[in-house]
């Protein structure tokens, strides 16, 4: 799950982790207040999305008067907004952060996430921020380091050194307020259960203060449940409905552009069950796995979430029974479609027990399903349903 | 011969009493897998399925010299089962548990590191010694003893490499599936050092999927140590960059990951690749055609048989122990 900009800095400002003062707002009168109550002559009205390219996406205005903040704040909310990030479709900006405007020195990058390969909390730096850190990565790949935190120990002082001076912060006062920052990230990292806490950029005012410009905190969704703060801070506009809805009844569901809806147990036959589709040159519409046990209860939700899906034209059913009777799927498939009234073709692919009963039962069942006797099978029939 | 569990194995379940212990505790026994009690914190003294119940892992493995340990306990206490299962010395821990918060796991892997245990999971389905051991939520009956390791990241994929290599005869000596988590237990290289030093083992065949850098690790690896045959795929080739497809170390981030980078290192390490989920037996059949190895004549008196329903197995040898007698 992803915060708001706005969210995220009220969690970095409980955390001593300096950021510029702003406010929230929803209306462009709110955020004419706000740009009054902060005062200065200098504001900056940002739109928040969950989509980085804010910037060259013309979602971050520069502002020298109340009426400009209005004019900003009136063109940005309502409206969606288009970046490299978002899809073509864009998200709705529902809220707008007006910000007191800095007088920027440098830019640099500081993020914190888990490192798969060592199975630890890592922090990336680079002074060469602002910019994209995947294109950092790629290009100068030398500009960018790293210091691993031991979970027992926590993070040293020298970490914080290796880190500053790095990023030339070599000012003692300018490494003690970095050195709080990097504390204050690591704590919120651990006790929020973020995934990727990351500034960019990180700022140094011309008066030397060291400030997170812009901040960036996706939650681990497994630690949610133990996070109920944060987990209400959700904003399911900026969701895919299908994801939001499918998520709702505990089903894994990624929206994708083909025409070759899925429903899959498991997350890797799901994914693999995609791979078929595309082997055998048809495009598949989503990503599914409907989990364990497919009760006709979760088949029934499963297909009216692909069939809300109006570029669907054929629906593959891949389950490997393995515990789970084939012939209780059967039963929950064939109750599923009469239920939801299906009118594209269906492709089945069963295996495990009792597999014949339930190969069976959709045979007699008078629907318009296919069976399938394995994955090629199913993948060919289900690509040539689509080309007719 | 098979790799780190077999016939022997004394196993306990964590979370013995609960929906999903119970159900897969029963599955186990009627396995055949020597399942010799289970843990429940305050249920100590109590009789489940006919075994005994324990309030601490300690107990239970002071008690029953248990050696190997199957974790159902939910989420937010599956860290500490962990830990629980490793503090008492048990030395094969199995987490099928999934869901475990990733800052859960980085604690858990710096406690256990170095020390004498292995940690197989979270979210996975378990691991399985064909006809000997099965401790996990896989389906036994697809299984049969054999010439192939299994390893995979992947749950259903699994039981899909499983059941080909069993209509194809070529059977298993044991599957392994690591999990899906970005932070988890046995590495794919970790799996594939001990196949390669099983004699039953005469193939390897492991199924990955994008995110993270462990097939590719595991690619140099075989380059460098592996002789045997290896076939492996790779699942998401479709999946779009930045979305989590199911298991929490499914993504493709910052363009890391991917499934086609990780075909290209296992290609370039010699290992044969598939990108069709339903080619993993037949390419395994054809690289082990002909290679019908010595090793496993030694060790198996009927390999690739197919293996028997454990209930019968089990009523098959009361009967012979009955007429001994």
């Amino acid at each position: 799950m992803n915060l708001h900009e706005y969210q995220a800095k009220r969690l970095f400002a409980a955390y001593d982790i300096p950021v510029p003062n702003g406010r929230p707002a929803t209306t462009s009168d709110e955020a004419v207040a706000a740009a009054r109550d902060l005062g200065g002559s200098v504001w900056v009205v940002k739109a928040q999305v969950h989509a980085g390219g804010r910037g060259k996406a013309g979602g971050v205005k520069l502002c020298r008067s109340h009426d400009e903040v209005r004019t900003a704040a009136a063109a940005l909310l309502g409206q969606r907004l288009v970046t490299h990030q978002t899809g073509p479709a864009g998200l709705p900006i529902n809220t707008v952060l007006v910000e007191s405007g800095s007088d920027i020195e440098r830019e640099l990058y500081l993020s914190v996430l888990v490192d798969r390969a060592r199975e630890q909390v890592v922090f990336m730096a680079s002074a060469a921020g602002g910019m994209e850190i995947e294109e950092v990565a790629a290009k100068t790949p030398e500009k960018i380091f790293r210091v691993w935190v031991h979970p027992a120990a926590g993070v040293q002082p020298h970490q914080v050194r290796d880190l500053a001076f790095g990023l030339g912060l070599g000012q003692k006062e300018q490494q003690a307020a970095f050195g709080k920052i990097v504390n204050g990230l690591y704590r919120l990292f651990m006790e929020k259960d973020a995934s990727l806490v990351e500034i960019n950029p990180l700022i140094v005012t011309t008066a030397g203060r060291v400030l997170a410009l812009d901040a960036k905190v996706n939650l681990d969704d497994n630690a949610l449940y133990r996070q109920p703060e944060l987990a209400a801070m959700r904003d399911a506009s900026q969701e895919d409905a299908r994801e939001s809805e499918a998520r709702q009844h505990e089903l894994n569901y990624v929206s994708l552009d083909g025409d070759i809806a899925c429903m899959v147990n498991g997350a890797g036959l799901a994914m693999a069950t995609m791979d078929i589709i595309k082997l055998h040159g048809g495009r598949p519409a989503n990503f599914l796995d409907v989990g364990g046990g497919a009760t006709k209860e979760r088949v029934t939700v499963a297909f009216k979430l692909i069939l809300s899906n109006q570029s669907v034209k054929a629906i593959l059913v891949n389950i490997f029974g393995g515990i789970v009777r084939c012939d209780l799927i059967a039963e929950g498939i064939i109750a599923a479609v009469k239920d939801v009234g299906v009118r594209v073709p269906v492709v089945v692919r069963l295996e495990g027990t009792n597999v014949e009963q339930g190969k069976a039962l959709l045979a007699k069942s008078g629907l318009a399903i296919t069976p399938a006797n394995d994955l090629t099978d199913a993948a060919r029939k289900v690509v040539a349903s689509v080309r007719v | 011969m098979s790799i780190l569990v077999n016939k022997n194995t004394k196993v306990i379940c964590q979370g013995f009493t609960g929906k999903q212990g119970t159900f897969h505790s029963q599955q186990a026994l009627t396995y055949g897998t020597k399942l010799v009690g289970g843990v429940t914190p305050g249920r100590g003294g109590e009789k489940h399925l006919n075994l005994p119940v324990f309030n601490t892992v300690q107990d239970a493995v002071k008690q029953t010299g248990a050696d190997a340990s199957m974790i159902y306990v939910p989420a937010p206490f599956a860290a500490d089962a962990i830990l629980e299962a490793a503090d008492a010395g048990i030395k094969v821990i199995v987490c099928i548990t999934e869901g475990i918060p990733v800052t859960d796991m980085v604690k858990v892997k710096a406690a256990i590191r170095g020390r004498d245990c292995v940690l197989i999971g979270p979210n996975c389905p378990g691991i399985i010694t064909p006809a000997e051991c099965k401790i996990g939520i896989m389906p036994g009956h697809i299984h049969q003893r054999g010439r192939v390791g299994i390893v995979s990241r992947s749950g259903t994929l699994t039981y899909e490499a499983v059941f080909q290599t069993t209509n194809l005869r070529l059977g298993q000596s044991t599957c392994v599936g690591i999990g899906g988590d970005p932070v988890h237990g046995m590495s794919f290289i970790d799996v594939i050092t001990r196949f390669n030093a099983d004699p039953q083992t005469e193939g390897i065949l492991m199924v990955g999927e994008i995110g993270g850098s462990d097939e590719e690790a595991a690619a140099e690896y075989i380059h460098q140590n592996v002789r045997k045959p290896v076939v492996a795929y790779i699942a998401g080739v479709t999946a779009p960059a930045g979305k989590r497809m199911g298991h929490a170390g499914a993504i493709v981030s910052g363009g890391k990951g991917t499934a086609q980078a990780k075909f290209e290192a296992l290609e370039a390490a010699g290992v044969r690749t598939v990108h069709s989920p339903a080619e993993l037996g037949s390419a395994m059949a054809a690289l082990l055609k002909g290679r019908r190895g010595k090793a496993v004549r030694r060790s198996m008196k009927k390999p690739a048989k197919p293996v028997r329903s454990p209930a019968k197995t089990a009523k098959a040898a009361a009967k012979k122990r009955g007429t001994r007698r």
